[in-house]
């Protein structure tokens, strides 16, 4: 019985040790980020306790006669944007996830692998490469104006930021889906069907419930880098489409105040949590019903 | 009876492969029957297609006289339980009843109503608001059936659907199907590969090998008259041997000449006999039609099994009668223990126990010259423990 309970604890002591890597890791990068992205939102430049920030980016206007704060037209603006974006790619992502994981398994990875090589492209580049086929005398309305179709003005507008975010972002909608279907019972969809479900039965009762985790996934692999990016906005949307990223960006690197980039990164954390934990709440009850 | 399920000349291949070659089998109401064949044999398929999963090659599907060999599954007046229950993991007990219900739009009062006497049926009262999950393979099991049964079919395919329970869940099982398939008065096909299942739970049991119906029967035809060797095999244990039929009534085999109860044979037409390891009586060697040695017996509980060999010919024999190993013993067969079949392809592939896995118990029991033969083959001090044991 001792040599058991010994030996019990030296398994755990093993488990342990063999843990502490991860756990050094996630205090290091994860734990030690969030409190000091906390802790500098609510200090000033002396490191001295304040709700300044806060007031300043939920009251401060460019222009008096603006009916809400600066920094809020800018939050609402991020959150537009990439919520346009995220359905789009969910949108597109979904059939797409759909007929991969239905393909026979060498077409699987080929249409795998064609999906992710524009991401071993620079991310960079690959924006760029975007403005170019969106300027007015760019790439896409010369073949227009050929045609007689065009120009259209796409360069710096919400569509064209848009665009952007649903081609650098789409793969990520598709193999979180993707990787829940390849794993779904055919069975079951077999099943549905001899209990009375057509097609769009079957997909409206079976499989799009059961992809609801990797739906999620993909959600918040879309969203949190979309609502964040500066990049693209900054290419594709020029001065009128600023994101939350551009003026974080802004104030790190011009003003020189991480205090208030700081407070700016924590209220758009805490809001993409709330969303994130309805979205859950809601995909849950929707299981256990 | 009225014919429920007409299968015309189906054919079925896979890849070119073969899988169903003309099958013809009528299903009749309120039946249960079997299709009963080893892994391979288009039993599977030949259920598939009459839940719409598979398309026959050739051939039709008729059901109550209309072809329905185009029919998705889900216009089907038929239900499945799959192999492994297919439940649906986000829903609950109840919500998986009541599946085929809400497709259908029914009422929700007579949606409770239904799904409440189902779970009745299949005796899982309570376990409404359960997860699937959490269930045991057995419940998981009343709960595909319930499902399956709830939208009242005519036809429940059932495919191999305990072959994921342990032996004694697996009997309780047994019972219970068909005592569920009696209440409900649902037309059964049931697929296994088991035999003892077979018999006992089918009305009719249709036996397959190689994409081909071999029989069609009750139970007890079926085990009392195989068509041929595979059936005769596939169904319990026989003896198989090579016989000639003198004239009716009366055959060849093993050097002796017996009288037996078929006929209809041509004069000196070669035939199988089959003779079941029950039927054999054990005599006193002087006594026997047949003389031969005990070459292995086990203890099987309700018998024993032994193993005799007759001129070369390992038979098998079961017997509530101890008889030792290496003794001389005698065999009597009475005439209606002696079934005689036709040639078929199947002749001279089954039915002699000599490759029985029992012979490895044999090597050890061999008398000690014969170990010495062995004696390269086995560790000599292994063979000396088995001597000092065996001295004790």
């Amino acid at each position: 019985m001792k040599n058991r309970n010994a030996a019990l604890r030296r398994g755990s002591l093993v488990q342990r040790l063999a843990l502490a890597p991860y756990s050094f890791w996630a205090v290091l990068f994860i734990v030690v980020p969030l409190f000091f992205i906390a802790f500098y939102a609510f200090t000033d430049e002396e490191l001295h306790f304040t709700t300044e920030n806060m007031r300043y980016i939920f009251t401060y206007k460019t222009d008096e006669n603006a009916s809400l704060p600066f920094y809020v037209t800018i939050f609402f603006r991020s959150f537009k944007l990439s919520a346009i974006s995220t359905v789009i790619c969910l949108l597109l992502g979904y059939p797409l996830a759909y007929r991969i994981a239905h393909a026979s398994p060498r077409m699987q990875s080929i249409l795998i692998t064609v999906i992710m090589i524009p991401m071993w492209m620079n991310f960079l580049l690959r924006t760029y490469t975007w403005r170019m086929i969106m300027l007015d005398k760019g790439i896409l309305n010369t073949y227009l104006g050929k045609l007689s179709l065009g120009p259209i003005h796409l360069i710096n507008t919400e569509a064209a930021v848009i665009i952007g975010m649903v081609y650098d972002y789409l793969p990520y909608m598709i193999l979180p889906i993707y990787s829940v279907m390849a794993k779904m019972d055919p069975k079951l969809l077999e099943a549905a069907r001899d209990l009375g479900c057509n097609g769009f039965g079957v997909l409206r009762r079976v499989i799009w419930p059961l992809s609801l985790p990797g739906v999620i996934s993909g959600i918040n692999m879309v969203l949190i880098p979309s609502v964040s990016t500066f990049y693209i906005s900054q290419k594709l949307g020029g001065k009128s489409n600023r994101l939350i990223g551009d003026e974080i960006e802004d104030l790190i690197y011009y003003n020189r105040n991480l205090n208030r980039a700081a407070a700016i990164a924590f209220v758009m954390m805490v809001l993409l949590l709330i969303f994130m934990a309805i979205l859950q709440h809601r995909a849950n009850k929707r299981a256990v019903a | 009876m009225d014919k429920i399920i007409e299968l015309k000349n189906i054919t079925k291949a896979f890849d070119g492969e073969v899988v169903l070659d003309n099958i013809n089998l009528n299903i009749y109401d309120n039946e249960f029957l079997t299709l009963l064949g080893p892994s391979g044999c288009g039993k599977t398929t030949t259920l598939r297609i009459i839940g719409g999963f598979e398309t026959a090659d050739e051939g039709d599907v008729i059901f109550m006289g209309d072809r329905i060999n185009d029919v998705p599954p889900y216009k089907r007046n038929v239900n499945t339980v799959f192999q492994r229950y297919a439940l649906f993991p986000h829903l609950n007990v109840f919500e998986n009843v009541a599946f085929p219900l809400r497709e259908k739009r029914v009422p929700r009062a007579e949606i409770n109503e239904r799904v409440t006497e189902m779970l009745k049926l299949v005796a899982l009262a309570g376990f409404e608001k359960r997860s699937v999950n959490s269930l045991s393979g057995g419940q998981q099991q009343r709960v595909a059936i319930a499902r399956a049964l709830v939208s009242k079919p005519k036809v429940l395919l059932l495919d191999e659907p305990l072959a994921a329970l342990d032996l004694k869940l697996r009997k309780d099982m047994q019972q219970e199907l068909k005592k569920i398939q009696k209440a409900t008065g649902i037309t059964f096909v049931f697929v296994t590969h088991d035999q003892e299942e077979a018999l006992s739970m089918s009305d009719t049991v249709v036996v397959m090998s190689e994409g081909r119906i071999q029989q069609i029967g009750t139970p007890v035809d079926i085990y009392n008259e195989p068509t041929n060797a595979f059936v005769a095999d596939f169904i319990g244990e026989s003896n198989i041997l090579d016989g000639v039929m003198l004239k009716d009534k009366r055959v060849v085999f093993a050097g002796h000449v017996f009288d037996c109860v078929d006929s209809g044979f041509e004069l000196k037409e070669p035939v199988d006999v089959v003779v079941r390891p029950e039927d054999v009586d054990i005599v006193p060697e002087e006594k026997g039609m047949l003389k031969g040695v005990v070459t292995s017996v086990t203890f099987l509980g309700v018998h024993y099994e032994i193993i005799v060999d007759i001129d070369g010919f390992k038979w098998m024999i079961q017997t509530t009668d101890f008889v030792d190993v290496d003794e001389h013993i005698g065999l009597y067969i009475e005439p209606d223990a002696i079934h005689i079949m036709k040639k078929s392809e199947y002749s001279g592939m089954f039915g002699d126990y000599s490759s029985f896995s029992m012979e490895l118990d044999e090597i050890g029991e061999l008398p000690e010259e014969n170990l010495e033969e062995l004696g390269e083959l086995t560790d000599p001090e292994a063979s000396e423990d088995a001597e000092s044991e065996r001295g004790e």
